[in-house]
């Protein structure tokens, strides 16, 4: 049997010590937050906390995450409070929305390393793949969690005939 | 229960499929699906999806109509059978249905109705296929009508309760006011009655104008966002049964090979292992308790291939047959001749000529193929990710041998789509024949990202050769254009090849007034297709043809302009005088990008415009170069959609429009001994964010068309940045992706 401890629980699992940790919250803990991308830790669909780090869990055999701290974005808010959870719902980030757990476990790491990050930290911190390409909106949205002032979300110029050409940016979304 | 069902008499799923599957004979025969009874009440079918599960009760109760659910405490669900895959279009149609039914937004909620559900109901929901950018642009008059038809017996009911007639009444976000009185009632107080009351006849009904929304044409938030920030929405490949096993396959790495023979003793007794199947004549599958050990014993499974045929074809073999379809006269047709192009250009002052070549490429949908079948004696029911439910259910019924309506598809949120999971249901196909072979136990069947990079439906390659005359002013008066290259219809549907005419290959080219036509006003003209099939499978990728064709076009157009001696901008407004709405969305990008004013030092700028999907668009690219690496600082993009839903939803898709073109410009798909060279996003690269431009995305709609919104920019990004590294560089990109001219996007 293998210990381990995610999201503060103590979990034992009677899985082989290779077997990737995404397989076992996956199919053996039916934890399906985390996502399959490609297996070979290249998208980071599979993102997950292990003692605070950003780690490709699909190329992360079970047996090496004994005695950390696994935190799964089942696990990173009880409900959606994180300060990045809280700005990617309020810059609407998401489109297919199947990487995006990946993304917010990649953006909350960063922001636990680095509480005012650049475009270059962002840049370099994240390489998970959107095929959506959230991209824009990731980078405001990691900026609005870190309130630096310098998100720029969606720039929208509106030039309907009769209409003022306006311009909307994406921190100002509002629900009718 | 206050459905009433149709009795459907026979439907015919003839058409059930807008997109093209590889094998849909099934549908284009005469194909009688049963009665409601037999498909058990239709809307009592119990999802098994966990977040579904409460709006399937919902759906037993308090329909108002087939669109709209009210319930008792003014909760209201819009139903929808278009499928969301990430292109915002569950909250576009919500939009629709709601400004027509002036329900209180803020209790909205949308439910996905299943293929079952739809054939049993006489296809009450009309279309399911969501491909071609038509979710909104062919769906929003009758779902409007269905909002619309909802609230007509919303306010008869509370008219009826209150004895007054409905001219006295008005209503806001859900709440019925009769003024005189001061009495008021909600839509949940009246929704039961409003349930018996006859619906009203369509042709009654009067739309609202788009100058009188409230909802519709408003950035509101998506409505899908909150469960997919917390990992808890399910996808189809999140699905767990009681008793559920998994599947890993292998299909014969040469396209149209053969299963030969496996042996099976060397994995049998790996832990987990339950089974290993042969799936048909051309798979390999794996059963286990989890889905790593069905993979590891289909990786340590020796497997004996017969390749076939195609063994030794390789991307040069392919390319050559393509290279002769550039000036050969067999199998090609003209879409366009006006004029006489060959003695305008071969008159004119000074000629240009370019062959552009472009590749395979893949979709490579972020949530691998994958689909969970459950099959009985008697039932067959699979949860899949499907752009085309009605297709999923034809290929199910087809491949279990059962009648239609013994079968079911759930449909979950896709993790996107690309036109990859249309027509071809392959992956239904192979888990209906897994669970055949394992009756009662469900199996979900999942392929490795290295089958889906190896097993796609590419975007087809292509070549394209164009010459151009100018005169003595530099004005073009002859331009040829001549495609050649694999045809998506020779694959996937031969029937809409008439009299040899492939026109979807020149989607974007097209003459007439049609949803991609060609906007410039040139003399002499002439389009030619030359088909150059391949054995490789190809189908509809994301922008489908207009990629290629916008690329071809506009980037050769460049080399014109640059022959010219004139302003790119300007050229392209002197040929487009005849066609004002692309002139529009070219003036719109234009003075939002600032063309004309210089550029920081070292920036270049490129234009393009083009049509697709029934949208105009148009893009300003400003790039920098460093030795071979490429930095795209901005992208301006503007879009005539028509009517704009959702302005948020449209600059969404505008810039994931961006990351996905720039696919067609850094990966390419190539084969060598009949198979994919590439597998996995090591050796096919994908957009990263530090990659990504700043975006800014122009909406300028017109309002007296509805366009598509989720493809037609991709074909306006690529050529804007290669025309923009045209300009710093001096001389033309014709040989995609830029790798092949030593560049890359950094």
């Amino acid at each position: 049997m293998i210990q381990l401890n995610i999201n503060g629980q103590d979990q034992q699992v009677d899985v082989e010590p290779e077997m990737p940790l995404l397989w076992v919250l996956r199919d053996t803990l039916g934890m399906t937050g985390t996502k399959f991308g490609c297996g070979i830790a290249q998208c980071g669909a599979c993102t997950v906390h292990l003692n605070g780090q950003p780690v490709r869990s699909c190329s992360y055999p079970v047996s090496a995450a004994v005695g950390q701290k696994i935190v799964t974005i089942e696990g990173l808010s009880n409900d959606s409070t994180h300060p990045v959870q809280e700005a990617w719902l309020a810059l609407d980030v998401p489109q297919c929305g199947y990487c995006q757990s990946g993304q917010i476990m990649a953006a909350s790491a960063l922001l636990a390393k680095i509480p005012k990050p650049t475009d270059k930290d962002i840049d370099e911190a994240m390489t998970n793949i959107c095929r959506c390409g959230t991209y824009q909106r990731i980078r405001a949205a990691i900026h609005h969690a870190a309130e630096t002032g310098k998100g720029i979300g969606s720039v929208i110029h509106y030039m309907a005939e009769g209409h003022e050409s306006t311009s909307i940016d994406s921190e100002t979304i509002t629900n009718a | 229960m206050t459905t009433q069902l149709n009795t459907p008499e026979q439907v015919n799923l003839e058409n059930i499929s807008n997109l093209e599957s590889s094998d849909l004979k099934l549908s284009r025969r005469s194909f009688v699906v049963g009665t409601a009874s037999a498909v058990g009440g239709g809307l009592s079918v119990g999802f098994h999806v966990p977040a579904l599960a409460q709006s399937a009760q919902a759906a037993a109760t308090q329909e108002v109509n087939a669109w709209v659910v009210i319930r008792p405490d003014d909760s209201c669900v819009i139903r929808v059978v278009r499928a969301e895959m990430g292109q915002g279009t569950h909250t576009g149609l919500a939009q629709l249905v709601a400004e027509e039914l002036e329900c209180d937004w803020a209790r909205v909620s949308v439910q996905q109705m299943t293929a079952g559900q739809n054939l049993a109901r006489n296809r009450v929901w009309k279309n399911m296929a969501t491909g071609g950018s038509r979710g909104i642009r062919e769906s929003h008059e009758y779902v409007r009508q269905g909002g619309a038809a909802a609230k007509i017996v919303l306010l008869q009911a509370a008219a009826n309760q209150f004895g007054v007639p409905v001219a006295e009444l008005s209503v806001s976000k859900g709440v019925i006011n009769h003024a005189a009185s001061g009495r008021q009632l909600s839509y949940g107080q009246v929704a039961d009655q409003a349930s018996k009351l006859p619906a009203p006849d369509v042709k009654t009904i009067k739309l609202k104008s788009p100058k009188d929304w409230k909802l519709a044409g408003q950035p509101l938030k998506r409505l899908d966002t909150a469960m997919k920030v917390n990992g808890r929405l399910k996808y189809a490949v999140d699905i767990k049964l009681p008793g559920m096993v998994y599947a890993a396959i292998k299909a014969c790495p040469v396209f149209e090979g053969k299963l030969k023979s496996f042996d099976d003793s060397a994995v049998k007794s790996m832990r987990g292992v339950k089974a290993v199947l042969r799936v048909d004549d051309n798979a390999v599958a794996v059963v286990a308790d989890n889905w790593w050990r069905a993979k590891q014993a289909l990786n340590a499974l020796p497997i004996v291939w017969d390749e076939g045929v195609h063994a030794k074809a390789s991307s040069e073999t392919i390319r050559a047959n393509i290279v002769e379809g550039l000036t050969s006269s067999n199998n090609v047709y003209a879409e366009t001749n006006i004029g006489d192009v060959d003695d305008a250009i071969a008159k004119a002052h000074k000629r240009v000529e370019a062959t552009y070549i472009t590749p395979f490429v893949s979709h490579a949908c972020m949530e691998p193929m994958n689909c969970t079948a459950l099959i009985t004696e008697n039932k067959a029911e699979v949860w899949v990710a499907s752009q085309n439910a009605e297709a999923s259910l034809a290929e199910l019924a087809k491949s279990t041998g059962l009648d239609v309506s013994k079968c079911e598809v759930y449909n979950s949120s896709l993790g996107t789509g690309f036109g990859r999971r249309g027509g071809f249901q392959d992956y239904v196909k192979q888990a209906a024949l897994i669970g055949k072979q394992m009756l009662g136990t469900p199996v979900k069947l999942l392929w490795s990202r290295e089958e889906d990079i190896t097993h796609d439906f590419y975007r087809p390659i292509g070549h394209c050769k164009m010459s151009a005359g100018l005169d003595k002013q530099g004005n073009l008066v002859g331009m040829s254009i001549r495609v050649s290259g694999q045809s998506i219809n020779a694959f996937a549907a031969p029937h809409n090849i008439k009299d040899g005419k492939d026109r979807r290959q020149l989607q974007g080219l097209w003459p007439e007034p049609d949803d991609a036509q060609f906007g410039y006003t040139i003399p002499n003209l002439k389009v030619e297709y030359a088909m150059r099939n391949s054995h490789v499978p190809v189908g509809p990728w994301r922008g489908v043809n207009t990629n290629q064709n916008g690329l071809y076009s506009e980037c050769f157009m460049e080399e014109v302009v640059h022959a010219s001696g004139k302003d790119a901008l300007e050229f392209r407004r002197a040929l487009l005088k005849d066609h004002p709405k692309h002139l529009g969305v070219l003036n719109a990008v234009a003075e939002k990008a600032g063309w004309g004013k210089p550029t920081a030092a070292g920036r270049h700028r490129g234009i393009a415009q083009f049509m697709g999907y029934g949208s105009y668009t148009a893009a300003v690219a400003e790039i920098s170069i460093k030795g071979n690496e490429i930095k795209i600082h901005k992208l301006v993009l503007a879009t005539n959609c028509g009517h704009a839903v959702n302005q948020r939803m449209v600059a969404a898709q505008v810039e994931g429009s961006v990351a996905y073109a720039l696919d067609t410009l850094q990966s390419e798909v190539t084969i060598k001994d009949g198979r994919v060279e590439q597998s996995n996003f090591d050796t096919y690269p994908i957009a990263r964010l530090k990659q990504m431009p700043h975006i800014e995305t122009v909406i300028a709609p017109t309002f007296d068309f509805w366009g598509g919104v989720g493809e037609p920019t991709i074909c306006v990004v690529a050529p804007a940045i290669l025309n923009a590294i045209y300009k710093a560089r001096g001389t033309p990109i014709r040989n995609l992706p830029l790798k092949n001219s030593g560049l890359k996007i950094v």
